[in-house]
């Protein structure tokens, strides 16, 4: 059985060392030097570049995960326990064994199931059916134990232990200078407490896996933003060696942080594909992704700080329970300790276990839920100051990373966001104080600040491959989750060579291909784009030498546009990228390496987002009508596919914001509301008028480009400030997200009580 | 053996779908299924199985004529998917919640997961595969990737079928009507903002065409 440290260390959670920009292995030298970020002009970099795969897409052709077939394949699927907590007593297998058309069952638990969900036996049959059926010919005998399914009981200490200890472990501890001098040398103290919901990824394509064995050799198509960490989590549970196993995504369907390593129901496709001696599909019913592929856990965060008058910060403290069920939950404390100037900061934080699915980086985990209360915070002290909220904001303002010992920014263009963010959504027309709008409607504006990482894992690896005939392939074992990840590369190789995207053939998605990052956190694009753009470089460098020779002038005469290599001193002189490659021998490939990151400087990520709501005080019903979203993210490299990240970090936040919540029945200990109904996400309906900018600015040193990352940053800041927004509208901040209709109405009824 | 649907039901209801297959326990074992619950041995006979006959029905699927047997279970999702290998057309929830598995059925935008496959029966079904006009794109499918209006993609096909549904009802659709249009699809990425975009484009491009 798992030890309360092992459930606290979860494997999939070493990605947030990867999004701070720690790299996992040793380093190898870098290639050549690149023209400094800032210098570079580009034609096609930066621009609106639709997706080179786009018309896959859109015909229906692009296979993901589950539209995969292949000859003799078996459906797999898994029996999960019905009950919260309980001790599997016996299992008889042998009634679904002897069902004609089962090929395979497996016992997959003994002792306890500690969440509803949890898996307990496998089968294998010919069709979808068969294996159904088989599931329901599985006795288990179970003795139901006693449960607990929310945080606030689950810290009694009378409530069952969920694990081998107490259920209350010591998450996250930070200190910096002296709170308690901070808090005497404050004018005011304030504290508050925010708490959010649990939120379920719900990824349009679930979860899905199809393992097929070749000798010794095992092959995995999964639906995961993880190739190599699925690789290497399947030589540790199957205990083979890691070269012996290959692992293929292709097109996936969402993932959001809850595909980011080895799944247990991909280690049951490859067990019963090796017992079978055939391949193994395994797709996982949508009532199994609410239940068992992880969440975005609670969190509980009351932060108390210490305020001159003047609203500068002189003391931060925080305390976070974050209920994760048996998993670890998220630390949220790092925008209050990264994001504003202040000395003294003390950060508690504790995992309180419950006898539910274990919590999974959710699209900026953490911080999500620290930027509600932080930001939330802040709104409600601007007013208890009688300052604009936005200048509390900026009188706090710091150019440098408060968490790493003061050092600088290596750019931070939120001053920039504020101000282009204020002047796009009329900042002037927010309720000067809270609430004071009257009418059965009330507007409101609030805004919202962001930080996280994003700066790209060093030893990043990709190649590119030129060919006698002119052809070329950009080759990374990254994968693209629905970011554009092929546009960008090709785009990147496109404008390096003086060629077109389309020339480009993208290879990604294989654990056969030079080794990438997993796709989370923001740091796919600051990895890959600086790596293939060095393979490019390199690549460009030796058909410059190539030509020079041909044309008997120097190698840094020449440059690649318009699909050849033209002399820039005499435009006259050139030759066709196409005939300069026909002197090669053979195809030539360039590895490229994402670089290091200059040390003495913090890389992060910024922006703002301002919205405005309308509020029904009769209803209690929340209209996000707008929302102005900055980012500040360094170099964009792809405007197109840049906006979608926004417009779906913002629509994902006003979903948390309104309307999302796993709603589990105490007394069962069962989610009631597994499925795409009851289960409320935004739909088109729900969705606000949104303007997206980019702040102009290129990071001087992060990597070749000047380029971050956007993943999170969009989904950071938007739940908050819908939040802010409804407090200005209503003059009473909810401080519980999803602010469904009843707790706005409750919130109305005792602000007119009056307390 | 090959029986006749029982009775042909102007409108569908899951109670009389149910009951169409002859209630007791293949229904209750079905509807447990709808439920999403694993099945007890206990209270499964495994001799009612035999009551799911089948029966033979042709169709034409984007323009071509198929002929297959079909189980009274088996949805028109599972023909597509998993008969006929077109999988261009997404199972998502498997029970009428997103709108993912959109196909047209004489034009009509149906969630196909919902569909019973022998209902079908001498029907034209259009899916994402088959808009295309060769290598010309439908307008709605140009638009999706003029305006970036997906990101996973998962979604799309869904939408794209919706978007076409809608157009072809109403050529000219205001921004709300198109929100309502598609008020039945969900994406998860969010890129509703954009979707918009795409069917606007498209419907102006259509009126040009």
């Amino acid at each position: 059985m798992k030890k309360n440290e092992e459930y606290l260390a979860d494997p999939d959670l070493a990605y947030i060392e990867l999004a701070r920009g720690k790299e996992p292995q040793e380093q190898e030298a870098q290639g050549k030097e690149a023209p400094s970020p800032e210098e570079q002009e580009f034609k096609i970099i930066g621009q609106d570049t639709p997706r080179i795969d786009g018309k896959l897409i859109v015909t229906g052709k692009a296979k993901y995960t589950h539209d995969l077939f292949f000859e003799d394949m078996l459906y797999g699927k898994i029996l999960r326990s019905p009950y919260a907590s309980a001790e599997i007593v016996d299992m008889d297998l042998s009634q679904a064994k002897s069902l004609p058309g089962v090929k395979a069952v497996l016992k997959l638990k003994e002792g306890r199931v500690k969440y509803e969900g949890e898996q307990v036996a496998a089968v294998a049959a010919e069709d979808e059916y068969t294996a159904e059926e088989a599931l329901g010919l599985i006795k288990v005998d179970y003795r139901i134990l006693p449960h607990v399914v929310t945080p606030e009981k689950a810290m009694a200490e009378t409530s069952p232990q969920v694990h081998d200890s107490a259920n209350v472990q010591k998450l996250n501890e930070y200190n910096r200078g002296d709170v308690d001098k901070g808090f005497a040398a404050a004018d005011v103290i304030f504290e508050r407490t925010y708490k959010t919901a649990v939120e379920i990824h719900q990824t349009a394509e679930t979860h899905a896996s199809v393992a097929k064995w070749d000798e010794d050799r095992l092959t995995v198509w999964d639906s995961t933003q993880a190739i190599f960490s699925v690789r290497d989590g399947l030589a540790r549970a199957l205990g083979i060696p890691a070269s012996k196993i290959r692992v293929i995504k292709k097109y996936m369907g969402g993932g959001f942080g809850s595909k980011l390593g080895v799944n247990e129901h991909t280690v049951a496709a490859a067990r019963l594909a090796k017992e079978t001696g055939r391949p193994v599909k395994i797709t996982l019913s949508r009532k199994d992704n609410s239940l068992c592929v992880g969440n975005r856990p609670t969190s509980l965060i009351t932060i108390k700080a210490g305020v001159k008058k003047d609203g500068t910060l002189t003391s931060f403290s925080m305390k976070n329970y974050t209920g994760g069920g048996v998993g670890r939950g998220d630390r949220c404390s790092e925008p209050l300790i990264d994001i504003y100037r202040c000395p003294n900061v003390k950060v508690e934080e504790f995992t309180v276990f419950t006898n539910t699915g274990a919590s999974r980086p959710t699209r900026a985990p953490g911080h999500v839920q620290g930027t509600f209360a932080l930001e939330g915070f802040l709104e409600e002290l601007a007013n208890e100051l009688g300052l604009d909220p936005l200048e509390l904001r900026r009188k706090n303002y710091t150019s440098a990373n408060q968490g790493q010992a003061g050092i600088p920014y290596s750019s931070k263009g939120l001053d920039k966001c504020y101000d282009l963010g204020a002047s796009a959504i009329g900042w002037d027309r927010r309720n000067k104080k809270p609430g004071e709008g009257q009418g059965k409607k009330r507007r409101g504006l609030g805004e919202a600040s962001q930080i996280w990482w994003g700066a790209g894992v060093p030893g990043t690896l990709a190649d590119v491959k030129i060919h006698p005939d002119g052809s070329v392939e950009a080759i990374c074992g990254t994968q693209d989750i629905g970011c554009g990840t092929r546009t960008y590369m090709a785009t990147v190789t496109a404008e390096t060579l003086g060629l077109e995207p389309q020339d480009i053939t993208i290879k990604i998605g294989d654990t056969a291909y030079p080794w990438a990052p997993l796709s989370g956190g923001s740091l796919t694009t600051p990895s890959v784009a600086p790596a293939i753009r060095d393979a490019a470089l390199k690549a460009a460098e030796y058909l410059k030498n190539l030509a020079a020779k041909k044309l008997n002038i120097e190698a840094a005469d020449l440059v690649l546009a318009g699909k050849k290599l033209v002399n820039q001193n005499n435009p006259e002189q050139s030759i066709a990228f196409s005939d300069i490659t026909k002197e090669m021998r053979r195809e030539a490939v360039f590895h490229g390496e994402r670089g290091e990151l200059p040390p003495g400087f913090a890389y992060n990520t910024f922006g703002a987002h301002f919205a405005e709501v309308e509020v029904d005080t009769e209803t209690g019903r929340v209209k996000v009508l707008k929302v102005v979203a900055v980012h500040e993210i360094g170099r964009v490299i792809n405007k197109l596919t840049a906006e979608s990240q926004v417009v779906g970090g913002i629509t994902q936040g006003v979903s948390t914001a309104l309307f999302e919540e796993r709603v589990i029945d105490e007394n069962t200990g069962k989610m009631v509301n597994p499925n795409l109904q009851d289960y409320k996400i935004a739909t088109s309906m729900d969705v606000p008028e949104i303007t997206t900018i980019f702040v102009d600015l290129v990071d001087p040193r992060i990597n070749n480009l000047g380029a971050k990352g956007l993943g999170e940053p969009p989904r950071i800041p938007s739940s908050a400030a819908v939040a802010n927004a409804v407090y200005n509208a209503i003059g009473v901040h909810l401080r519980e997200i999803p602010m469904t209709p009843d707790k706005v109405l409750q919130a109305l009824g005792s602000k007119e009580a009056g307390s | 053996m090959e029986k006749a649907p029982r009775k042909k039901r102007k409108t569908y209801t899951r109670r009389a779908f149910l009951k169409g297959l002859g209630g007791g326990a293949a229904g209750t074992a079905l509807a447990t299924r709808f439920l999403g619950q694993s099945l007890l041995a206990s209270q499964l006979d495994i001799s009612t199985a035999s009551i799911f006959s089948k029966k033979t029905i042709s169709f034409e699927v984007n323009g071509k004529n198929i002929s297959l047997d079909v189980e009274p279970r088996e949805t028109l999702l599972e023909v597509l998917r998993e008969r006929l290998k077109m999988t261009g057309t997404k199972k998502t929830c498997g029970r009428g919640e997103c709108g993912g598995c959109t196909v047209l059925l004489d034009g009509r935008p149906v969630y196909s997961c919902l569909f019973p496959a022998y209902r079908a029966d001498g029907k034209k079904v259009t899916t994402v595969e088959g808009l295309a006009e060769g290598e010309k794109l439908h307008p709605v499918q140009q638009a999706f990737i003029d305006k970036d209006a997906y990101q996973c993609g998962f979604c799309t096909p869904g939408f794209i079928m919706s978007s076409v549904a809608l157009l072809n009802k109403n050529q000219t659709p205001t921004l709300a009507e198109i929100k309502a249009g598609l008020g039945g699809n969900l994406c998860r990425c969010g890129n509703y903002a954009k979707i918009y975009e795409a069917v606007a484009a498209a419907s102006q491009n259509m009126r040009k065409a």
